[in-house]
């Protein structure tokens, strides 16, 4: 695509993402653009369209045709214990801290399908907080909640997950979580028993409850400053005086508004507490 | 009028990091354009790459954090396990969706990111390496105005990728280190 193409191809989705906001609610004003343009990209070339007039017309005929649309240009790529040491650190220095109240809240925002979530179910249940903690998994996207909830992975990933378990800091036989299946794994479902899955939009929905740790990793790279800045309000908003934040490797709230509220418990990990 | 603000994006795999190192030596502390250094690495792992790059070059290293903006006299090094792109403001934004011809880091998203924004002011540039990645990108560089660059496979401790650039835009410059070191140092301004 040559660069002329390219400043229509964008016009033409600008004017999309209005019409979107305006015909399914769902705002992407303030998602990145470098990202939200690639991904318009990829759907076009899966569907074979050939021009985001195409896709306009099929979005706004078909409305399972804008789920898939919607499931695809979000990103749902996600994997177990990704990142061993943020795991490791969940475990060591906020675990003990949290493991002081009698009943623990913790929200999993953009949870996609569930393999973060997964690897915190089984982290709490090893340092035996699994029974008085109550996990709220929230994505944008209904259809992986509903995958989130089966637990249910391909077994090609399992190798690279059980490295990465013990990396974290496993402290049992990674398979005595999952049976094994044609090709895929199921986690026991006593891990999630304790989860409450929903939608949540984080772009335009506010505040529901308040918690002791909010875990939201790799969800904000893909939005704008602006937005970036809203959600992590809104996570100042949802967590109790001295709760934790995760983020992910390469997220920051230090250019945030809300940095000043916050100490970095591991500045590597990326998970910082609030200080009042 | 201010110039336009220009950006090399450098790739690379199997050899390519000490490719890299040999271009970039050679570069001075306030070199005007960012430069963005994308290398195929093990993933989950913990690199001290970074910190290598930043004690032997006299330019600033960092590996790139989200939304990080482009500055002159800096190299932006691509962080494993993500996809780094471009945006309109001319900072970077990161992105963990699938890989691309089995990497991520993948060349290629970068190369066609940097080629939508910088358009014509784009140098690309692809070094050693066992993987074909980057060549899609370089064309996209190449076919928006930009300057593409390869390696010359007799020097690259692996051809595959360089070669692969060079069939599929026969129109890119094939130079070795010393040369692409001395054609940097061309677009230096002071």
């Amino acid at each position: 695509m040559k660069l002329e193409y390219e400043k229509l191809f964008e016009q033409e989705v600008e004017a999309l993402i209005e019409e979107i906001h305006t015909q399914y609610g769902y705002d992407f004003s303030g998602y990145a653009r470098a990202s939200v343009y690639r991904r318009i990209k990829r759907f076009l070339g899966q569907k074979h369209l050939q021009s985001v007039d195409a896709l306009r017309e099929k979005l706004f005929s078909d409305s399972f045709f804008f789920e898939n649309f919607l499931q695809e240009v979000t990103v749902n790529v996600t994997e177990m214990f990704r990142d061993p040491t943020f795991f490791l650190s969940l475990r060591e220095n906020v675990l003990p801290i949290l493991s002081t109240y009698p009943f623990i809240k913790i929200w999993d925002a953009g949870c996609s399908t569930g393999e973060e979530l997964f690897s915190l179910a089984i982290l709490l249940e090893e340092e035996g907080l699994l029974g008085r903690t109550k996990i709220y998994a929230t994505d944008i996207n209904q259809k992986v909640l509903m995958q989130a909830k089966e637990g249910i992975f391909s077994a090609s990933n399992m190798a690279a997950y059980t490295s990465a378990y013990y990396a974290a800091g496993g402290k049992r036989e990674f398979s005595s979580y999952y049976t094994s299946n044609y090709g895929s794994v199921k986690f026991s479902s006593q891990l999630v028993k304790n989860v409450v899955f929903y939608p949540h939009n984080l772009a335009t929905d506010s505040s529901f409850n308040e918690f002791h740790l909010i875990i939201c990793r790799n969800v904000l790279i893909y939005f704008n400053r602006q937005l970036q800045d809203r959600v992590l309000r809104l996570f100042d908003e949802s967590l109790v005086s001295l709760g934790y934040l995760g983020l992910g490797k390469k997220e920051t709230l230090i250019m945030s508004s809300i940095s000043g509220n916050y100490v970095a418990v591991d500045k590597n990990n990326r998970i910082y507490r609030k200080t009042n | 009028m201010e110039p336009r603000l220009k950006l090399v994006a450098i790739g690379g795999s199997w050899g390519g990091i000490k490719a890299s190192l040999s271009i970039l030596e050679g570069l001075p502390a306030d070199y005007s354009i960012p430069i963005l250094l994308v290398l195929h690495r093990l993933r989950n792992q913990e690199g001290n790459l970074q910190e290598l790059l930043d004690k032997k070059l006299r330019l600033r290293v960092l590996e790139v954090e989200d939304k990080e903006p482009l500055l002159p006299g800096h190299v932006y090094l691509a962080p494993s396990n993500y996809h780094v792109l471009i945006e309109r403001d001319h900072t970077c934004s990161l992105d963990d969706s699938e890989l691309e011809n089995y990497s991520r880091p993948a060349i290629d998203v970068t190369f066609t990111s940097a080629a939508d924004v910088f358009a014509e002011n784009t140098v690309g540039v692809l070094l050693s390496g066992a993987s074909k990645d980057g060549s899609s990108g370089l064309s996209y560089i190449f076919d928006n105005g930009g300057i593409a660059i390869a390696q010359d496979p007799a020097e690259a401790e692996v051809a595959v990728m360089p070669q692969a650039a060079i069939d599929r835009v026969p129109g890119c410059k094939v130079m070795n280190v010393a040369r692409i070191k001395e054609f940097l140092l061309s677009l230096h301004e002071h």
